[in-house]
């Protein structure tokens, strides 16, 4: 679909699992009052704004589109990622153990999983 | 009463929670735009994202009632995953479509497998450790 625009979130959602990991390895709790925990959110929050751009991007052009493509699963996936990550953020700094750090990771992983599901989808593969 | 949501029962949590989005929007899609074609294997997915949620709702909650439902929800998931899944293996043609619980959970690296089996571990830890 926009295929800079995905990469970047994926890579980004990919940063951001891997910075969760290493904090419930580490077992750090996410106080956001350390330059590694505070540096999480940020990027977090980064991600969000990104994927918003995208599903405000993938509905225009789906609008647009001239050819038949699964449009609610299209739609679903590009809303998903957008509903999910914050809740995961939500229900992951409620945690004071390095088990909200790991409710991230898996927050952020769901991210690249439903941007590829998108790609699918817009080249017609549902 | 230990609480049900914190340390590793967040992540429990937030993966049921996971996947009750998931599946309640995978089976709302395929109801509502392809029922025709299957509806039996479409059925199963919507009770199937009925129970992940009861299952979400209920951990989250934790009080003695729920971890009640809590712990049938996990048990039927289990059942549902075994019998799905050696059904949709022994018998392939009842399942034209995919299920969540089709080839045990498959499709989603075992985790329906693997998730109501956790739920039911984290219920007797939680309860065993109770004063």
């Amino acid at each position: 679909m926009i295929d800079f625009l995905a990469t970047a979130l994926i890579v980004l959602a990919l940063v951001c699992a891997a910075w969760a990991l290493l904090l419930a390895v580490l077992d750090k709790p996410l106080t956001l009052d350390t330059k590694l925990t505070l540096g999480i959110a940020g990027a977090v929050v980064l991600l969000e704004f990104g994927l918003l751009v995208q599903a405000v991007i993938g509905v225009v052009k789906l609008i647009g589109l001239d050819r038949d493509i699964a449009s609610a699963t299209f739609v679903g996936y590009l809303i998903g990622p957008v509903v999910v990550l914050p809740l995961a953020g939500f229900w992951a700094i409620a945690e004071r153990s390095r088990w909200g750090a790991a409710v991230l990771v898996v927050g952020c992983l769901s991210v690249p999983v439903m941007i590829v599901r998108l790609q699918q989808i817009w080249a017609g593969h549902a | 009463m230990p609480d049900t949501r914190s340390g590793p029962g967040r992540l429990l949590i937030a993966v049921y929670g996971l996947f009750a989005v998931a599946a309640t929007a995978r089976s709302g899609v395929q109801i509502a735009t392809r029922f025709a074609e299957a509806p039996v294997a479409y059925l199963l997915s919507a009770f199937a994202a009925v129970v992940y949620v009861v299952a979400t709702v209920t951990l989250a909650v934790g009080s003695r009632t729920s971890r009640r439902v809590a712990w049938v929800s996990c048990a039927v998931e289990l059942v549902g995953v075994v019998v799905v899944g050696a059904v949709s293996y022994l018998v392939p043609s009842w399942f034209p479509q995919a299920t969540v619980w089709s080839h045990f959970g498959s499709g989603y690296l075992f985790i329906p497998l693997v998730l109501p089996v956790l739920g039911l571990l984290w219920l007797r830890r939680t309860a065993a450790t109770a004063v």
